[in-house]
């Protein structure tokens, strides 16, 4: 299964991607296809403070409810609300049109403790 | 080391994804838990159902033992016929629910995967202690059982299968041969659609499943393969009860709504209590709830009215049919009236749900 090596990861299946001192987030592939058909994204407001570990958001699907996790601490400057009306573009397409949340953040290296894609996927068996 | 069905390379070729169910690996999802829901209603989906438990009974004494055993009037069962029926345990918990078949020389009794070996002890108990004169005996993992279901099912199986499905009633069931095989067609389900369930032996199950199928894999096929995600969703619409969620060994069958199915008026395990629970009326009652919003309800997830837990619920979902969130649940009978406003606490927020008459959805005739 394809997984972008431009971004780093947490176990539990977020991306991070990092422009300037914004990092954008979502779920894998992996992910989404584990959840099947997703029915509701439940995201933050823009403004709101997140912290590295800290669950930010839920995702539900067909089949369970998950939390979502930031790897990041900062503060939310937008989120996609196209997913409130069309939570499968989660599904069809997760790295891209898929995204959940930008957050912007004072710290110097925000993606150095996270996963490295060959490291995502060894810890999640793949 | 997970048990297979004689279908697992027909799943394989198909794109299943695989995962434990019951001690069995069985296909989830081919293309999509919706969209295989979708096709169900609209023409027709092919389930394996081979997991679930099948026990043949015979012998002078099978009959009095199963009268014994279940819920339902066995003696009104006429050769060609099945019924929907609890296992219930000395409390009036519910063991199982299965269907039971009269056949000339044997009755069948299927059963959920994860009570199989539960019902083989229960039924071989019953007998010792009553001292039936009946032979017991598990042909689960000789067989295979495959459901076909959907408004065009019938229609098409007659294309494959030398049998007059139109002819055979609901819950009713005929024999036929297929490739020198031996199958036994039933007229039943549980979706919520018009199909059919076939028993057949392990070695023919592939080949029958492929020419059923015919051109599945065409984007317009009529029938195409479906996994026990979409089942789950389909029998939740169906307003069907599922065993581990709405029923289990601390719930009662006229709790559930299931009082068709009980004949008070004979002895059977159970009995006794149940006729307690008749007479009082039962304190709780499973309803269907439509829940405002987006949101899915889990089991255990709480049903509260002005703060105060009033119920729990056992099944949630996102109807694809309907396109609400639907869910089933056990409620304080006082609170459980059509149209009652309640609230589901979803993980520390609140859904508004109202009480709506079950099933969910119904087909036309």
């Amino acid at each position: 299964m394809p997984v972008p090596q431009d971004r780093k990861y947490l176990e539990s299946h977020e991306w991070h991607q990092l422009a300037g001192d914004v990092v954008t987030i979502g779920i894998t592939q992996i992910a989404a296809d584990e959840l099947t058909d997703i029915t509701y994204v439940k995201l933050p407001a823009v403004g709101a403070k997140i912290s590295a570990n800290g669950a930010f958001g839920e995702i539900e699907s067909v089949k369970t409810t998950s939390d979502l996790y930031s790897g990041v601490s900062g503060t939310v400057t937008a989120v996609n609300s196209e997913l409130t009306t069309n939570p499968g573009l989660v599904n069809a397409d997760p790295f891209g049109k898929g995204w959940m949340i930008k957050v912007k953040t004072t710290d110097a290296n925000p993606l150095a403790a996270l996963l490295s894609c060959d490291d995502y996927l060894k810890k999640t068996g793949h | 080391m997970l048990k297979r069905t004689p279908l697992y390379e027909f799943h394989v070729a198909c794109g299943a994804k695989m995962v434990e169910y019951a001690g069995w690996e069985m296909p989830i999802l081919y293309r999509g838990i919706t969209a295989e829901h979708l096709q169900t209603r609209a023409s027709g989906s092919l389930f394996d159902v081979s997991h679930m438990g099948r026990i043949h009974i015979t012998g002078a004494g099978a009959a009095d033992a199963l009268e014994k055993s279940l819920t339902r009037n066995i003696g009104q069962i006429r050769v060609g016929q099945s019924r929907y029926s609890l296992v219930c345990n000395p409390s009036g918990g519910v063991m199982d629910d299965v269907i039971v078949s009269k056949h000339p020389k044997h009755w069948l009794v299927v059963c959920n995967a994860s009570n199989r070996e539960k019902i083989l002890k229960h039924l071989t108990d019953v007998r010792d202690v009553g001292g039936f004169d009946a032979e017991i005996s598990d042909k689960t993992e000789s067989t295979a059982m495959v459901a076909a279901q959907g408004p065009r099912v019938v229609e098409l199986i007659g294309e494959t299968l030398d049998v007059d499905v139109r002819s055979i009633k609901r819950y009713g069931f005929e024999t036929g041969t297929y490739m020198l095989s031996r199958f036994t067609l039933f007229r039943s389900g549980y979706t919520g659609e018009d199909g059919v369930e076939i028993i057949v032996s392990s070695g023919t199950a592939q080949n029958m499943v492929k020419s059923l199928s015919g051109e599945m894999s065409k984007p317009d096929a009529p029938i195409k393969p479906a996994g026990l995600g979409a089942r789950d969703t389909l029998r939740l619409e169906a307003g069907m009860p599922l065993y581990g969620h709405e029923l289990g060994e601390s719930l009662d069958p006229l709790t559930a709504g299931l009082s068709w199915a009980v004949d008070l008026g004979k002895d059977f395990i159970g009995a006794d209590p149940l006729r307690v629970i008749a007479k009082n009326g039962p304190a709780k009652k499973l309803v269907g709830l439509e829940l405002q919003g987006p949101r899915i309800a889990r089991q255990g997830s709480v049903v509260k009215r002005e703060s105060a837990q009033v119920g729990e619920i056992t099944s949630g979902t996102f109807s694809p049919t309907l396109q609400r969130s639907i869910a089933m649940a056990y409620v304080d009978a006082a609170h459980a009236g059509e149209g009652t406003e309640l609230d589901v606490d979803l993980r520390g927020s609140i859904s508004k749900a109202r009480v709506v008459p079950l099933p969910f959805y119904k087909r036309a005739k």
